[in-house]
């Protein structure tokens, strides 16, 4: 190809060529678009890299020369040192993990579940309910916790609410304790077992980690179920809509009933799209940042804390800009780590089904999972495609 | 599987002997029924469930601190205070917030459509070598998470010297991979003989963008520019590294702010929530300008 490419080349070069002068344009009208992208990704991320392995404080430009090189220091101290860096990451670990524990399911089936619930084909009234459960979604996050930060105050909305059926709500961004241990008190466990409380991850005991998600976390956990369900509906809907009516009457021939329908012919058709939503929701719920800050700050008792807000914590607060960098650089490999397993886990289980409907075998594995993300998938193909086709004419 | 489904189905759960096709008639109609009633009776819970909280937010707006304690659930204050918004307007710094909010999300939103187009036509249309090299670029950088971006972005706008300016605040936000791709997607999927035959009258490049392509578009630069709008309207944490300038302070952060006690309000859940409640009205009109094509293009984005 190489030996063909270059006398074309040379060719087109020629001042007069129209393939000249549209590789030219070409480049002009890709300008804008690398200058800002270099500018503002590519560069602060390499930045940010040497920051994490710096000890810059902040003063001065990060790149003068009395800023040290400190190796993987930073990162030493964030996951192995023990002290206060570690303890303060681990907790943030732990906060997070059980939102996304949490938030993931929850919003992929309520999202499914409205879905499917719209999606019937004698509904009246459809665009209103398609309208009520998306409009959350286009609100800034700003707004709809300042909202949230009401209706879950001490004399809020859904205190009120709960008072009118006789129970006592809790202050809940204010309260720190952790849903798994109030359960474990109602059955008499109310101190760590030493097994818990000796060992420990991250910082922090495993008694600590077994916490569960604070009740402060669980009012946050309820606002992003609230807001993201609407936008992951859309998919579903979509998605269902593409699902062919003449496969679901032909289930209805052969006697399957509502829940059969579902579960055998609609859900494996809807697979793609459940990975779609697992996706972006993994990526989604590990960035917590615009609700803590506007909310809680970390608080009550660190129980808050995300990953996202101690990074910022950590280099604009406290200056310690190794630290930050560093925090958002194992954040960054954790979403992709996790990204990347989901997608071995829930192909593995999805190819023997799809063996069964299919002659022609399932894409090479490789191929799908070299494509970054899930919508830029399809498209990073057909294009590579076309471009050699072009170049080589 | 149609085999286990048919010896399965008579036995199972509530269709029972009934559920088959050998029942009477006027059973299954008024089990239809049924069941369509319970779906309005579940979806009428839901849409109360999503949409009550935004009624109170616009009701404890109009109440008075107090009232707004004390009552918490009623959707019509007992007595209507607009003191909220006075307060906000007149005695306040929300004006310059919104102003500022509007300067930034008009700016970027035309530059996106801008870079966007033109990015994108080349991306699909225009054939030179390392195209593809650009286009693999774009999707790897697509990948790396905006949180991350938090740090390395502050020390960029630092070392540019636009920290504390309007340029800090929205040329970075100009970039927008995800834009690029829903425009370079449009242009593969519209036929190139129009194009062609323009070329052929000598037109240039630009041109033919400018003059040609560029008005066939419009659906797709719709829907950039509902992005666009709603994305920097909605923006935070950008803003919140970009400038230390209580003149620069936009929407999102002046409430976010005003929420976290930062400005030393106390409870004053009437203002904040009338803050809120202003800076939800551009994206919501957007919204229901666009609706249809909100709802049509998220379908077609995920079909891609």
């Amino acid at each position: 190809m190489t030996s063909l490419a270059v006398p074309l080349r040379r060719r087109r070069r020629g001042p007069g060529s129209s393939r000249g002068r549209e590789a030219a344009s070409g480049w002009l009208f890709l300008t804008p678009m690398l200058v800002i992208l270099g500018l503002f990704l590519v560069v602060p991320v390499l930045m940010a890299l040497w920051v994490s392995l710096s000890d810059w404080t902040g003063r001065g430009s990060p790149l003068s020369s009395d800023v040290g090189f400190v190796g993987l220091d930073n990162y030493r101290r964030l996951l192995l040192g023990g002290g206060l860096a570690t303890q303060d990451f681990g907790t943030a670990m732990r906060n997070n993990a059980y939102y996304v524990l949490l938030v993931v399911p929850l919003q992929t089936a309520l999202a499914l579940f409205l879905a499917t619930m719209v999606n019937r084909a004698a509904l009246r009234g459809k665009g209103f309910f398609r309208t009520a459960f998306y409009f959350p979604s286009v609100t800034s996050s700003v707004a709809i916790t300042v909202l949230w930060l009401f209706l879950f105050s001490a004399s809020g909305t859904i205190n009120a609410i709960l008072a009118k059926l006789s129970i006592t709500g809790p202050n809940w961004f204010n309260d720190p304790q952790g849903v798994i241990h109030l359960l474990l008190g109602t059955v008499g466990v109310d101190a760590a077992p030493a097994a818990l409380a000796q060992h420990g991850f991250l910082g922090i005991s495993l008694w600590e980690w077994a916490a569960g998600p604070s009740v402060a976390m669980t009012a946050f956990i309820l606002l992003a179920i609230f807001t993201t369900s609407g936008t992951f509906m859309l998919l579903f809907l979509a998605a269902l809509q593409a699902v062919s009516h003449e496969v679901e009457e032909a289930a209805l021939m052969d006697g399957a009933n509502a829940r059969q329908r579902f579960f055998r012919v609609t859900l494996p058709m809807l697979k793609p799209t459940v990975f779609t939503v697992v996706t972006l929701g993994l990526i989604g719920t590990w960035q917590v940042f615009d609700q803590i800050y506007t909310g809680t700050q970390g608080g009550p008792a660190k129980t808050t804390l995300t990953p996202a807000y101690l990074s910022y914590t950590a280099a604009f607060q406290n200056n310690e800009w190794g630290r930050g960098a560093a925090i958002a650089f194992v954040l960054f490999a954790i979403i992709v780590l996790l990204t990347v397993l989901q997608r071995v886990v829930l192909r593995e289980r999805g190819v023997p089904r799809r063996k069964r409907f299919h002659r022609t075998p399932p894409a090479p594995p490789a191929a799908v999972a070299g494509t970054a993300t899930a919508t830029g998938g399809p498209g990073a193909g057909t294009t590579t495609a076309t471009s050699t086709t072009g170049s080589d004419r | 599987m149609t085999a286990a489904t048919v010896t399965r189905g008579p036995s199972r759960g509530t269709s029972g002997p009934t559920g088959r096709g050998t029942a009477p008639r006027p059973r299954r109609s008024r089990r239809r029924m049924l069941a369509t009633s319970f779906t309005y009776a579940v979806l009428v819970v839901l849409a109360i469930l999503y949409v009550y909280p935004f009624l109170i937010q616009v009701a404890t707006s109009f109440k008075t601190d107090a009232e707004a304690a004390q009552n918490a659930i009623s959707l019509v204050p007992q007595t209507w205070s607009t003191a909220a918004y006075e307060r906000l307007f007149l005695r306040s710094d929300f004006p310059l917030w919104f102003r500022n909010s509007v300067i930034v999300t008009v700016v970027v939103t035309i530059g996106r459509v801008f870079i966007n187009s033109l990015a994108g036509y080349a991306l699909a249309r225009l054939r030179f070598r390392g195209r593809g090299l650009v286009f693999a670029g774009l999707v790897a950088v697509m990948a790396v998470p905006n949180v991350v971006l938090l740090i390395p972005k502050f020390l960029v706008i630092k070392q540019a010297g636009i920290y504390n300016s309007f340029a800090g605040l929205i040329i970075p936000l100009l970039a927008d991979a995800a834009g690029i791709f829903i425009m370079k997607n449009f242009f593969e999927s519209i036929p190139p003989s129009v194009e062609e035959a323009a070329r052929m009258d000598g037109a240039g490049t630009f041109r033919v963008f400018w003059s040609v392509v560029l008005p066939m578009a419009r659906p797709a630069l719709v829907t950039i520019v509902i992005l666009s709008f709603q994305g920097s309207w909605n923006e935070l944490s950008h803003f919140i590294v970009a400038s230390q300038d209580p003149q620069l302070v936009t929407l999102t952060k002046g409430v976010a702010q005003l929420a976290s006690g930062q400005l030393s309000q106390g409870t004053q859940y009437p203002l904040k929530l009338a803050a809120a409640a202003i800076m939800t009205i551009p994206v919501a009109v957007l919204f229901f300008v666009f609706q249809k094509r909100i709802m049509n293009q998220s379908a077609g984005a995920v079909k891609e």
